[in-house]
């Protein structure tokens, strides 16, 4: 067989041969990344949810001292999570639970990891996002009688979501980045998929050249595909002004017997 | 829900007090109010006014004392949402949901307390928007509208509830002075139209013309409680006439 002797001779061979394999490794790693990420979300709502809930005074001390306990163990996650490197959380929690006897498949406890981990990082995010929502508007919604949870479902979380979808598109960008560390508990994904292939020629500079631009496409895509659904979210800027002489379309119409409701 | 046949007043407050930390900013206060009555509460900065009313709708946890809702115990005898729905609050920086749109202002609460259907929340929201003269805007969000229309569909939001009292904390005093007119106009239409309401204002105009009473607040105590004819004129207590005389002279 004849090597190649270029740069780029290389880098055709090693797609040629292996460009099945990597483009795998690049599903596993999207895999991977999502899931983290969304479940990571709803880790991270539920942490932030629970920690605001607001104790009144004629709540009966079980409920004070439950949520006291809770509070606890919660800040306990978030700190040990954020305060350890993913690629130690990794090796701890695939080789603790397989010295417990629970064989988890690689990809499973890939997603595992990266959820907690991301959990432990929105947790923080979401709770910066709940505080970035005046106070005066669930005022409001309990002023009408909304309850907290109401409250915080129509009113609070949608608002706080929107201010950090920077934040949480950042969490994915950087899972997509940072699931490479899961490589040490053997799951195929990028990163591993490509030692593999470099591997077998020692081409470690070629191969990791490929690797690299694939992350890079990955992460460009979908920074610029958040940026579109952040728009999206904004909504229209303008609004029609109902019974205006300049617009013909827009007339007061009260809803009557057998209308359709208004949006 | 509402009790028709009740005839005794509609809202009382008996020993209220309420201290943050050792700061005690209201000192046992007390007063009724009948149905229909319309209650201007005016007083110096820091006089406790709004935790007054935030206490009378627990916004804050009074430190001791009752409210009675139509001689019922507000905090025991209620559920807490239908207390909330009788008694409304209309606030100085209007407090609209940023994420809805004005109609979905006023059927949210509707739907969601009321359990009303949501048609029937937006046939009653687009009554009540129209009453403060918003419906052209019902598809708008509150960041597109300006003060005075911000806190008219405020008002229309707490009407849309149906309460029985609405409590108004200084609702025209975040408004550019242009805004102020069209604001006072719709809570004069609803004093008019026999609402039962609380107003803590500044607008002195207001609490002359307009309310049934008016009570002086002066370091967290009631220190005068009488028809405005009484107060404006003939005023008892030193410390409201040197309020009113700084006020007025303005
Ligand atoms: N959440 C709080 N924590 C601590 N102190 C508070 C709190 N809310 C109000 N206070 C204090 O209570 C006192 C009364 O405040 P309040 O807002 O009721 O006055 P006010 O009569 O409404 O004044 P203004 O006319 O300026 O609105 C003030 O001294 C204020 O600093
Ligand atoms: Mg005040």
């Amino acid at each position: 067989m004849n090597l190649p002797k270029t740069f780029f001779g290389w880098v055709g061979l090693l797609i040629e041969q292996y460009g099945t394999m990597f483009l795998r490794g690049t599903g596993y790693t999207l895999i991977i990344a999502l899931s983290g990420t969304v479940i990571g979300f709803v880790i991270g709502l539920l942490v932030a949810i629970l920690k605001t809930i607001p104790v009144v005074p004629k709540d009966g001390w079980l409920k004070k001292i439950g949520l006291k306990v809770l509070n606890v163990i919660l800040n306990v996650y978030v700190e040990v999570f954020r305060g350890t490197p993913m690629i130690v959380q990794s090796m701890v929690i695939y080789y603790g639970s397989m010295s417990m006897g629970i064989r988890m498949p690689v990809l499973f406890a890939a997603i595992l990891i990266v959820s907690i981990n991301t959990g432990a990082y929105m947790a923080e995010i979401i709770r910066g996002g709940i505080i970035s929502v005046d106070k005066g508007q669930k005022e409001a919604a309990t002023a009408i009688g909304m309850t907290h949870w109401q409250s915080m479902v129509r009113v609070v979380l949608p608002q706080a979501v929107r201010n950090i979808m920077p934040s949480i598109g950042n969490e994915f960008v950087v899972n997509i980045k940072d699931s490479s560390v899961l490589n040490v508990i053997s799951v195929n994904e990028l990163y591993f998929t490509g030692k593999s292939a470099a591997g077998t020629y020692y081409r470690y500079f070629e191969a990791f050249f490929i690797i690299a631009c694939i992350y890079l496409v990955l992460t460009f895509t979908i920074t610029r595909l958040l940026r579109l659904l952040e728009k999206k979210m904004d909504g229209s800027a303008n609004y029609t002004i109902y019974g205006s002489q300049s617009d013909s379309k827009a007339s007061i119409k009260l809803p009557r017997e057998g209308d359709v409701p208004l949006d | 829900m509402t009790d028709n046949r009740f005839t005794g007043p509609i809202l009382q407050v008996e020993h209220l007090k309420k201290s943050f930390g050792a700061h005690e900013v209201l000192k046992d206060i007390s007063f009724s109010v009948e149905k229909g009555d319309v209650v201007s509460i005016i007083g110096s900065s820091g006089s406790g006014k709004s935790t007054l009313l935030r206490c009378i709708n627990f916004l804050e946890q009074p430190t001791d004392g009752q409210i009675f809702f139509q001689g019922k115990n507000a905090e025991h005898d209620w559920p807490r949402g239908q207390y909330h729905a009788n008694v409304g609050m209309v606030f100085q920086s209007f407090n609209l949901f940023n994420n809805m749109t004005v109609l979905q202002n006023c059927t949210e609460g509707q739907i969601r307390v009321l359990k009303r259907s949501k048609k029937e929340a937006e046939e009653k929201a687009l009554m009540y928007l129209e009453k403060v003269g918003m419906t052209p805007y019902i598809k708008a969000r509150p960041a597109q509208l300006s003060g005075g229309q911000k806190q008219r569909v405020a008002i229309a939001r707490a009407l849309a509830m149906d309460p029985e009292v609405l409590l108004f904390d200084e609702p025209t005093s975040a408004l550019d002075p242009e805004m102020v007119g069209e604001v006072l106009g719709v809570m004069r239409d609803l004093a008019d139209s026999g609402l039962t309401m609380l107003v803590v204002t500044h607008e002195m105009a207001f609490a002359r013309d307009v309310s049934s009473r008016v009570i002086f607040m002066d370091a967290g105590v009631i220190t005068e409680d009488a028809p405005p004819a009484e107060i404006f004129t003939n005023p008892k207590h030193p410390r409201t006439r040197e309020f009113l005389s700084r006020v007025l002279e303005k």
